[in-house]
């Protein structure tokens, strides 16, 4: 059953470009699954680790910046990318050292004040990253001597990272790496009376998750091939948040559907209003008053409630005719 | 070395209004234990509500206390009709506090439009005072001896006052204060008026030398966050120190390395959390 649910909804995404057609919706197809790809990152903490962090635009623009710099500066699309990652984790362990003193509401704090440091950097620091102006690439890169230029090629190239990402999700949260994090959340002084190292666990988990942001934030550089301060703000990280709490943080589809939400609910709303951040601030309020655990551990209560009282009717007809 | 005093005087001055703003928000977080993120918004809706008044033509002292009273209902509905409804819930609180304040910020964008608005400074108190070849802008020395009163004046309710007297009890031990007979859902709302009237306060108070533009709310509410995790949560004397700290390297940052100004802010707070996580007046850790 989820076997074939999987095969289908793979068929429907290399489909895409075929059932789509329009290149505009081909792209936006693409901006999906870039940011699925971060809200999958951020899920890890979020949803496995127990910890929320506001602060993970940062990352994500921290690999932004190296990667389109280093590009700049001459190096090779492949250099600067193993470069962008390498930086990007450094940026997470430093995160991870000084976040991890707290827990709970205190990281939040933390995270919120480390990502402003970075949106700070990229401001201010003009000679370094041209502040507000931002940084423009030429072109994107050409895996294998492969053109991403046209819409259908960068978003199979996206599907195949994204593929990559969702398959290392769903792989972490089989390992017992993954299952170790979730016994960290759920009953952290019980890990340690076990002898897990809670601290190196939770360590690692952030530099798992800032590793994937980091992939996100390169294939935002490479398709909109330009990045400015914009991208590591805080509205960024609310943005993501929002995605995974959407969703359902802790599960491996509710920051993909998150992820669709937004970005969906983000073009049409800019379509019609200009005011996308206060369509933002109401769905994150309404989210959170209404719907807490998100909407795919949602839709499944809601799913096994229909079928349980589906059987009960049937069960309570059954015994009337008997 | 008129330079340094001048700037000494701007820190003293933005340390005044930071207080103002982060008295409330450190309030709030150590009776409530959240951090409430609207508390930019609410600093740069009360600069708004100042440029309203004053455009009625009313006082600019009245707007501001119009504008503070404005603020605290606000601040009050926000707790008793949202953050009530999850109470006990942290997370859902600050993530509501999250939302809250990108719809503000949008209204105010369509209200106010994103243009900087000065707010024209009171005729009494323009001009400089001066001393020997140094020259005091008048306004910023008011600014400094309100926030000196306020401070003096939340010192005495805190500290003498009945209502003080429950609210520290909240912030050490809320749990034990509610066995005690108090109400402290109520405090919380009391506490949150009055954060947020001070945070509107400090808005108007403040516009004469920031004017107000879209995106202060993002501006001043890490400052918040730093100032509260230096001087730690709930603690008064924290937030003032916290202020006056983050007021000098603000100011004497800009004049040094410009480009680092924002980054060295963080730079105390970094290093009270490696060294001392529950800040330098704080008793419970964060």
């Amino acid at each position: 059953m989820i076997r074939l649910a999987g095969a289908i909804g793979l068929l429907a995404l290399i489909s895409v470009p075929i059932w789509l057609g329009n290149s505009y919706y081909v792209n936006i197809a693409s901006q999906i699954l870039i940011w699925a790809v971060f809200a999958l990152a951020l899920n890890v903490l979020v949803g496995w680790a127990g910890f929320v962090s506001l602060g993970h635009a940062g990352l994500f623009g921290v690999a932004c910046y190296t990667g389109a710099l280093l590009i700049v500066a001459g190096w090779g699309h492949l250099a600067a990318a193993v470069a962008a990652i390498a930086v990007t984790l450094v940026a997470s362990a430093l995160f991870g050292v000084l976040s991890l003193r707290t827990s709970g509401i205190g990281f939040i704090m933390i995270t919120l004040a480390l990502g402003q440091i970075l949106w700070g950097i990229a401001y201010r620091w003009i000679d370094l990253t041209n502040g507000d102006n931002g940084i423009i690439l030429r072109a994107r890169p050409q895996p294998f001597g492969v053109s991403l230029e046209s819409p259908s090629a960068f978003y199979f190239f996206t599907l195949l990272v994204f593929l990559c990402t969702l398959a290392s999700m769903a792989a972490f949260a089989k390992s017992p790496f993954g299952i170790s994090l979730r016994g960290t959340r759920d009953q952290a002084r019980r890990m340690t009376a076990l002898g897990y190292h809670v601290w190196l666990i939770r360590f690692a988990a952030i530099l798992f998750s800032g590793l994937f942001s980091g992939v996100a934030g390169l294939l935002f550089l490479y398709y909109h091939l330009y990045v400015s301060p914009h991208v590591l703000g805080l509205p960024g990280s609310a943005e993501v948040l929002l995605m995974v709490i959407s969703g359902g943080s802790g599960t491996l589809l509710g920051p993909i559907v998150g992820a669709a939400l937004v970005v969906v609910m983000k073009t049409v709303a800019s379509a019609y209003i200009e005011r996308w951040n206060l369509v933002l601030g109401a769905i994150f309020v309404a989210i959170v008053l209404f719907m807490p655990d998100g909407i795919v551990p949602g839709a499944r209560r809601f799913w096994c409630w229909g079928r349980n009282s589906l059987r009960e009717l049937i069960a309570a007809k059954g015994e009337n005719l008997s | 070395m008129t330079l340094w005093i001048i700037l000494t005087i701007n820190s003293i001055a933005m340390g005044g209004l930071l207080f103002l703003l982060s008295s409330g928000f450190s309030l709030i977080f150590g009776l409530m234990r959240i951090p409430n993120l609207t508390h930019g918004s609410l600093f740069m809706l009360g600069a708004y509500f100042g440029v309203t008044f004053l455009r009625l033509g009313i006082n600019f002292w009245i707007a501001a206390l119009l504008s503070a009273l404005v603020l605290a209902l606000i601040g009050g509905l926000i707790e008793r009709l949202l953050l009530r409804r999850l109470a006990g819930q942290e997370l859902a609180q600050v993530l509501v506090t999250l939302g809250l304040s990108f719809i503000i910020a949008d209204v105010c964008l369509l209200v106010w439009t994103g243009d900087p608005i000065p707010l024209t400074t009171p005729e009494s108190l323009r001009g400089v005072v001066r001393f020997a070849d140094v020259v005091f802008p008048r306004y910023r020395l008011a600014v400094v001896v309100i926030a000196v009163i306020v401070a003096a004046a939340l010192w005495l309710m805190l500290e003498r006052t009945r209502l003080g007297a429950t609210i520290r009890a909240g912030v050490d031990d809320p749990e034990m204060a509610r066995v005690t007979g108090i109400n402290v859902s109520r405090l919380f709302t009391a506490v949150f008026c009055l954060g947020s009237g001070l945070a509107g306060l400090a808005g108007v108070l403040s516009g004469p030398i920031l004017s107000v533009y879209p995106g202060l709310d993002a501006e001043m509410l890490p400052l918040a966050l730093i100032i509260v995790i230096l001087g730690g949560a709930g603690s008064l004397p924290g937030a003032l120190v916290g202020s006056f700290i983050v007021g000098f390297i603000y100011n004497f940052g800009q004049v040094m390395f410009p480009e680092f100004a924002y980054v060295v802010l963080f730079l105390p707070m970094v290093l009270v959390l490696v060294l001392r996580p529950q800040g330098l007046f704080g008793r419970q850790s964060l």
